[in-house]
């Protein structure tokens, strides 16, 4: 629960709503990004551990999907345990992963036959218990599918993350229908910011939190993961911008 | 190789050396000694041969399917229903199996078709080496072919040759009555197991090494309740006997006798040697579904076709060591849903080369704590094949003006690199010069490519200096 509750009968209110949401009363403990902009958006400061959380990407990212893999393999980079990658197509660069901080050896593989063998084996890896996070490459995630997922990912407390990822582009209106995830992320690549010397900066992206269950969405402008699979704000907008410092300063004289 | 045959001796088997000169088989000894001065001629030994063959049905017994005979003088029978897709597709698991004949240089034919005869004609008279007739098409397939293929015994062949039968198709369209008449059930009975129209059980062989429990049923049973609960009680008692040896099952095999006298099965697998009940239990509940019962089950067998030694092994009891979860049976429920070879892990492989720096191993390999080396960004996405792009750069060194990819043409705002990567001499003469080199290009809206130029932008022996898109950034 945000600890800035305006009174103590919402804060109230907001436990009795958990409670019948049927949790079973037990605290869901949550994954923190680390950061402050984006974990205070989020229940319980951070992405709740043992839920379903969507992430798409936007553009181009619809199709391929790679800036959301990374996100995705930050996100299972930071939990503990072994992680199950479940995909459909095969062409996931496993190096580009260790580079987000998931080591080679903490990732199984599983290359699924369809769309159902890949759902299959997504919740089977959910409702095993033993594992860190669970990854599905998949297109169609229907309500059905994501509440049966939900519910395995809530008996076992494992973190489920589909990455929703189309084959073409006109079928990524489909992010819109309606599933049982707890949060739906859209990740999109932005211009980086130029370097004073020829050569490529950390890329950047646009985080958009589309839904939230029990908060609001919300848009970050960010940094792609590290290689320990955290995320980092632009540093302007972190210090706050140069210009405005010498301004100030020019200002106070 | 010499046998005899009555009072003759004659060659029964030969190399392909011995077939070029024109030795062939069913020809008398001398004649061929005749005609090839020094041939080097054995006796054969027909129980040799047989062990041999035995040896063989029970190696096709734990690598690729359960139920498996061996078909003197030269044949192994496999009844493959629904274990083909484990081995990835028919045809995939005859070329497997050839080629691991012939590393144990044995020279081999193989055919999958819908009956035993039709599956013996196509292996013996077409398959080079491999044939799969798809299902339906056997009589088509059947109806070119020599008397010869019909398993019948040589004299009658010879007899319907004198007739001036020459394919099974002409003898299909005679009565039947007249044939028996004259031939005795033999021929029609063969014709219809060609043709399925009869069973023809296959009795698989058994060998007293393997762990194998049974139960045999006073009444057949049918219902999918009943028979997972025998399935527990199997396990149990397997898991009993695999405890007395010290063993844990790795592969396992689920006979079901129906009271049609077919077989159905179920194979599963593990991926470190067990003996839970429980866990077993769990991978053949999975796979019942698959299991038809027919008229009802009279006998099942579960037999461990393929075990390990398995030792006690002392869990972690200390208070502040947090014990790592086993996943070994999510693996195995897996492998045995979507097939064992498409889990994996992907470890490092120490070479430059993108595609050649992956490597897979199975999913419990032991841990190597190794990984890619982190200097240069690797994208998520590498495309199976790199795609040619067209672009405009200068040469030698500048990353790409524009490049069009798919359709789509995009404007370079930044660019990283190159990053020279050359060819592997030791590995393929062809890569003496070759060398590429990787540039990271960003466009206007922010997507990152790795593109590369095939050469090194100098030298026209380096490459072809086209260029290619070879990853998507994130």
């Amino acid at each position: 629960m945000p600890k800035n509750a305006a009174s103590p009968a919402i804060a109230e209110l907001r436990e009795r709503i958990a409670h019948l949401e049927g949790s079973g009363g037990r605290a869901r403990s949550v994954l923190p990004f680390g950061l402050k902009e984006i974990d205070r958006r989020l229940p319980g400061d951070g992405l709740a551990l043992g839920c379903l959380h969507e992430v798409a990407g936007g553009g181009n990212g619809a199709v391929d999907g790679a800036a959301a893999a990374l996100f995705v393999a930050g996100i299972a980079a930071r939990t503990k345990g072994k992680v199950l990658w479940v995909v459909t197509r095969t062409d996931l660069f496993a190096p580009a992963i260790a580079q987000a901080g998931l080591q080679p050896d903490r990732v199984i593989h599983v290359e699924a036959g369809d769309e159902k063998a890949l759902l299959a084996c997504f919740e089977e890896g959910l409702r095993h218990g033993g594992l860190g996070a669970v990854v599905a490459e998949t297109a169609r995630l229907s309500m059905t599918a994501s509440r049966r997922l939900q519910l395995a990912a809530e008996n076992s407390n494992t973190i489920g993350l589909a990455l929703r990822r189309w084959r073409r582009q006109t079928e990524a209106g489909d992010f819109g229908q309606p599933t049982a995830s707890v949060t739906r992320w859209r990740v999109s690549v932005l211009p980086s910011r130029p370097l004073p010397v020829p050569g490529l900066g950390r890329a950047r992206w646009l985080v958009e939190l589309i839904r939230c269950r029990a908060g609001e969405s919300a848009d970050f402008e960010l940094e792609a993961c590290d290689d320990t699979g955290r995320l980092a704000l632009p540093s302007e907008v972190a210090d706050g911008s140069p210009q405005k410092e010498v301004g100030r300063r020019i200002a106070s004289r | 190789m010499a046998g005899r045959t009555g009072r003759r001796r004659l060659i029964t088997a030969l190399d392909a050396n011995a077939e070029q000169l024109g030795v062939r088989i069913g020809m008398a000894v001398t004649k061929a000694q005749a005609l090839v001065p020094g041939l080097v001629i054995a006796d054969s030994d027909p129980a040799a041969e047989t062990e041999g063959l035995n040896k063989l049905a029970l190696w096709a017994l734990q690598r690729i399917s359960p139920v498996v005979m061996a078909d003197p003088p030269d044949g192994l029978v496999i009844d493959t229903t629904g274990a083909d897709h484990l081995h990835g597709g028919e045809e995939a698991m005859l070329a497997d199996m050839i080629r691991r004949f012939a590393a144990a240089a044995v020279e081999a034919r193989a055919a999958v078709a819908d009956t035993w005869g039709a599956a013996h004609a196509a292996a013996r008279f077409l398959a080079r080496p491999a044939i799969v007739i798809p299902p339906g098409e056997s009589e088509a397939m059947l109806r070119t072919m020599p008397l010869s293929a019909l398993r019948l015994d040589p004299g009658t062949v010879s007899d319907l040759h004198t007739l001036g039968f020459e394919t099974i198709g002409e003898l299909l369209d005679q009565p039947r009555a007249p044939l028996t008449l004259r031939f005795g059930p033999e021929v029609v009975r063969r014709l219809d197991q060609a043709l399925g129209r009869i069973a023809e059980p296959v009795d698989p062989i058994r060998s007293p090494e393997l762990v194998e429990v049974r139960k045999a049923f006073a009444e057949p049973i049918g219902a999918p309740e009943t028979i997972a609960r025998y399935i527990g009680k199997l396990a149990d008692a397997l898991c009993l006997e695999l405890e007395k040896r010290g063993l844990g099952a790795r592969r396992l095999n689920l006979l079901f006798h129906r009271v049609d006298s077919t077989m159905q099965f179920v194979r599963v697998g593990t991926a470190q040697p067990v003996r839970d009940p429980r866990r077993l239990v769990r991978l053949f509940r999975d796979r019942l579904e698959t299991v038809d019962p027919g008229f009802g089950i009279e006998i099942m067998v579960l037999v461990a076709i393929h075990a390990e030694p398995l030792r006690e092994k002392q869990t972690i009891s200390s208070l502040v060591e947090e014990p790592e979860a086993d996943v070994s049976d999510l693996v195995d429920v897996l492998a045995n849903r979507v097939g064992e070879h498409r889990l994996c892990r992907f470890v490092p492989v120490q070479s430059d080369v993108p595609e050649r720096s992956v490597a897979r191993v199975a999913p419990l390999a032991p841990e190597t704590g190794l990984t890619w080396d982190g200097d240069w960004p690797r994208p998520p996405r590498l495309l199976p094949r790199p795609e040619p792009v067209e672009t405009m750069a200068l040469l030698p060194d500048h990353p790409p003006v524009w490049f069009t990819w798919r359709g789509v043409r995009r404007r370079v705002r930044r660019a990283d690199g190159p990053e020279r990567v050359r060819g592997e001499w030791w590995k393929r003469d062809a890569e003496l010069t070759t060398v590429r080199d990787y540039f990271r290009v960003e466009d206007d809206t922010g997507e990152r490519y790795w593109l590369f130029r095939s050469g090194d932008g100098e030298h026209e022996e380096s490459g072809s200096h086209r260029w290619f898109i070879h990853g998507i950034f994130g």
